[in-house]
């Protein structure tokens, strides 16, 4: 049982070097390879580095660029160097420069003795996988590919778009079965004889200089053509981010690493000293016989993944500010907008807090200031309750509200007399609860006591505004839950609705009304609504109230329009 | 964008670039150490004026976190500052008597140092009162992190300005040279943030903090951006737009996903409250050297007789990065 190594590098030589002169000491042949890229004076620093180690060449070297065959011809000479001049390694490992073994080879070389003949690379066919980049994954080896992806990114687009366009397809050889896979991978001396002495290599060869990032086909093709004994993973922990480019590990990802179990990770940062000189030590080699495990740091990965991707909704910042308001995006958390019950009941937030649970906040929007629960004069985040600032931006204020004070449900008042900025955002926030009475801004304009023919005007354009609100909160686009009553039905059986609301916020399960909250003293309202009809002002939102109950020697239902 | 707009702001980048060029006769050289630049090299770049007491720490900082060489200009410092950075073995120092205001703010000597001195570096341009703060930067140095932004094909890197404050009144917050101002004013806004964006300019513009809820609470449009790319892989031709909150070309304000993911992000925690400002606000919006003839600094001066406080009960204390990220005031994107 030995293991032989191939490894390519293209940059952090010394590292390289460090790994490669690791793996020599313990008896494993290394083949390396160099990119052509590499100076000269680098090289032969390389060299002179690893120089007096028997069991250490160095291959042809390449012009390596990602995505293209040459980096599989690089393989290839490295693997026939190994081959030809290491007749005792039994399996061969490819390795990267940026490679560092997390576990004693030792323990490498019982794990594959445990498994004899088993060739470990990750080999799945072109259907199967869902991590192609570029959307091309079938096409890759269908197509031709005369450009560089990374310096000509324009030019390979179009010609991808054009062959499609034209449904050209290459002739993919008989009997070879496209199958993908991590470049890294760990085959046993006869299989990857075999790889390189087939008999139709030649033509393989021709194909798949055509193929795009042959190096994750090229081999896992061909594999299922040597050998059925494949276990399709790899022993390479090799992570790769949203944008196809590998993830890098430092020193903090030590005790990660290391819990991992996996044998090569991939890749490390040159200068994560700590890691390199903790592995690159002859720690005790425990007997462990663990199979490598590498789910926390996937974990870790994919979450990474997700927050660039996805990100945390309802959160605005340097580093996000969504352009396309999506539905969960708005806002983070549920809230309780509760419209019209200021104004009908006398301290509604204090019994909202009572028997739902919720934070309950006055007017957030009201002209004055932001009137805080607890009649604070900063909030959560260090929110001001200045008006002048809150309505520099009122979405900007909500939205900094309700992320301030993610994990409790908050809610606050709102009518027409607030900030309108306010009013055209959360009807289409999917967090939003939204509970309506409409006209009941009438109420307070009624307890004013102000005589009719100066408040009328005011009536007229906060019925104006709440119409335009009732507008939003209707369109086929809100996405929040609406409920809105007319203060008429309200007044006339006000425990349903309130039961309903109760049940909906659904802060604590189970809930019973049993305190309702005190409404304000109506009497005399219905004559109010009445002058207000008088003076040519229908407060058509109020709904149907019944204008009977203070002037009983009135007639009890007077026609609404017939005032004029 | 039209291409009239386009073109016009290309107009405007060059116009900043050789204006830059010819600002640099503002500059006397007081020591230059730039041949001790190497390849790879992560520099620093700051304008500063009477900033002497806060220097040492603000060397020992970027210091740590694996800065290798300092450029700064002084603009008339009367109190020694320039002579103490010559004295250090990786800074090089500019001086000018030249006006702040007339140099847009400083702006154009640094463009004009970076065209100079920084291509193909990553650059932090920072004033003395800032302390730049990234993703894992009590584990990895900056290195780290400029070498990720280059794997990932990434020219720069973005970082809200955090207004740190004192309990207290401002006059008590004293300031011992040497100590981490940090350790005084330790407390910030952790929410009351408005973001809107500049299209012309491809970048956000942030506002709010303490200062909009203290100073400009009645006229918050006036309050102070608060956005930054302060870290940027310099190459030629690349300017400052105004102060070090915009770039040009504008693809370097890009630092923010506008479909919902999150780009990795920093802060930078301006210490700039304590009792040494208290002090500079009078003599500053004297000067009127400031942006806006110092209006900022004239609002600092005429409340600074109430002895306003900024704590209040919601401010939030510094731990470090990890907290402003659960906060949202920062974020790891996908470096993990």
């Amino acid at each position: 049982m030995r293991v032989g190594f191939l490894m390519l590098c293209h940059d952090g030589l010394d590292r390289a070097a460090q790994v490669a002169g690791y793996w020599a000491d313990r008896g494993c042949p290394v083949v390396i390879h160099v990119d052509r890229r590499v100076s000269r004076e680098a090289y032969d620093t390389l060299v002179a580095a690893l120089e007096g180690r028997h069991n250490i060449r160095f291959s042809e070297r390449f012009r390596c660029e990602w995505g293209r065959w040459s980096l599989v011809a690089a393989t290839l000479a490295a693997a026939r160097v190994m081959i030809d001049e290491f007749p005792t390694a039994s399996h061969v490992f490819l390795a990267s420069g940026s490679c560092l073994p997390l576990r004693h080879i030792s323990q490498l070389r019982a794990y594959l003795a445990e498994r004899p003949g088993v060739n470990f690379i990750e080999s799945v066919t072109t259907e199967d996988v869902p991590w192609t980049k570029g959307g091309l994954d079938h096409e890759r080896f269908a197509l031709r590919f005369p450009f560089s992806w990374k310096r000509q990114r324009k030019l390979f687009d179009l010609s991808v778009r054009l062959q499609r366009r034209l449904g050209y397809r290459r002739r993919i050889p008989k009997g070879l079965v496209p199958h993908m896979g991590s470049q890294w991978w760990c085959l046993t001396r006869g299989t990857l004889q075999a790889i390189l002495d087939h008999p139709r290599r030649a033509e393989f060869d021709r194909f798949f200089k055509g193929v795009w990032i042959p190096d994750e086909s090229y081999f896992q093709s061909l594999v299922r053509l040597c050998t059925d004994r494949v276990e399709s993973r790899s022993l390479t922990l090799a992570k790769f981010d949203y944008q196809g480019k590998p993830h890098i590990f430092y020193d903090d990802h030590l005790q990660l690493l290391r819990r991992s179990d996996c044998f090569v990770a991939r890749k490390i940062w040159p200068r994560a000293d700590r890691l390199y000189a903790t592995f690159l030590s002859d720690r005790t080699a425990t007997e462990s016989r663990a199979e490598p495990n590498p789910g926390k740091i996937d974990r870790i990965f994919s979450k990474a993944i997700e927050r660039r991707t996805r990100g945390r909704a309802g959160l605005y910042m340097t580093g996000r500010f969504p352009r396309v308001q999506t539905d969960a995006g708005r806002t983070c958390a549920r809230y309780v907008v509760f419209e019209g019950f200021g104004d009908l009941f006398e301290d509604f937030p204090a019994w909202a807090a009572r028997t739902t649970g919720l934070r309950a906040h006055g007017h957030l929007f009201g002209p004055e200031r932001a009137e805080f629960a607890d009649g604070q004069s900063v909030f959560s985040g260090a929110l001001s309750d200045s008006a002048t600032l809150r309505d520099y931006n009122a979405v900007a204020f909500l939205t900094n509200l309700i992320w301030n004070t993610r994990g409790e449900r908050q809610s606050f008042l709102y009518g027409p007399r607030d900030t309108v900025a306010a009013g055209d955002f959360f009807p289409y926030d999917l967090n939003a609860d939204v509970f309506a009475i409409t006209g009941a801004w009438a109420i307070p304009l009624y307890l004013s006591g102000r005589p009719v023919i100066e408040i009328r005007k005011q009536a007229a354009e906060l019925q104006r505004i709440e119409g335009k609100h009732l507008d939003h909160l209707r369109s086929r686009w809100a996405k929040a839950r609406v409920h809105v009553w007319t203060l008429a039905d309200f007044i006339e059986s006000p425990v349903e609705p309130l039961q309903t609301m109760i049940d909906e916020i659904g802060n604590k399960a189970g809930l019973r009304l049993t305190e309702a909250p005190r409404m304000r003293d109506l009497t005399g309202f219905g004559q109010f609504l009445q002058d207000l009809r008088n003076e040519g002002m229908q407060p058509w939102l109020v709904g149907d109230l019944r204008t009977g109950d203070s002037a009983p020697d009135r007639p009890a239902r007077p026609k609404p329009y017939a005032v004029r | 964008m039209s291409a009239f707009k386009a073109i016009r702001l290309g107009l405007r980048r060059r116009r900043w670039y050789y204006r830059a060029i010819r600002k640099r006769r503002d500059l006397t050289r007081v020591k230059q150490r730039t041949r001790k630049i190497r390849p790879g090299d992560t520099l620093v770049m700051s304008t500063l004026r009477n900033e002497r007491i806060r220097l040492p720490f603000f060397l020992a900082y970027y210091r740590g976190i694996g800065v290798d060489h300092f450029l700064f200009v002084d603009n008339g410092s009367t109190d020694g500052s320039a002579e103490y950075l010559a004295g250090q073995p990786d800074c090089s120092v500019w001086r000018t008597e030249a006006s702040y205001r007339r140099s847009r703010f400083g702006v154009d000597w640094l463009n004009w140092l970076g065209r100079r001195y920084c291509c193909g570096h990553w650059v932090l341009c920072v004033d003395v009162d800032e302390f730049f703060v990234y993703p894992f930067c009590d584990t990895r140095p900056l290195r780290a992190l400029t070498d990720w932004l280059d794997a990932t094909e990434i020219r720069s890197f973005g970082a809200m300005l955090l207004d740190m404050y004192p309990k207290g009144d401002l006059a008590q917050a004293a300031y011992s040279e040497g100590q981490n101002p940090i350790e005084i004013a330790s407390w910030f806004d952790a929410g009351n943030y408005t973001i809107s964006r500049n299209w012309d300019y491809s970048s956000l513009w942030i506002q709010g903090g303490p200062r909009a809820r203290v100073f400009f609470a009645d006229r918050p449009k006036l309050a102070p951006a608060l956005n930054k790319v302060p870290l940027v892989k310099w190459r030629r031709g690349v300017v400052f737009a105004s102060s070090t909150h915009m770039l040009l070309p504008r693809g370097l304000n890009l630092v923010f996903d506008d479909q919902g993911g999150e780009k990795a992000c920093g802060v930078l925690l301006h210490a700039k409250f304590l009792d040494v400002f208290a002090g500079r606000a009078d003599e500053e919006a004297a000067r009127a050297e400031h942006y806006g003839e110092g209006r900022e600094y004239k609002a600092y001066a005429d409340r600074m007789a109430e002895r306003p406080q900024f704590w209040c009960k919601w401010s939030e204390r510094y731990i470090n990065w990890r907290q402003l990220e659960i906060l949202g005031l920062m974020s790891k994107g996908n470096w993990a």
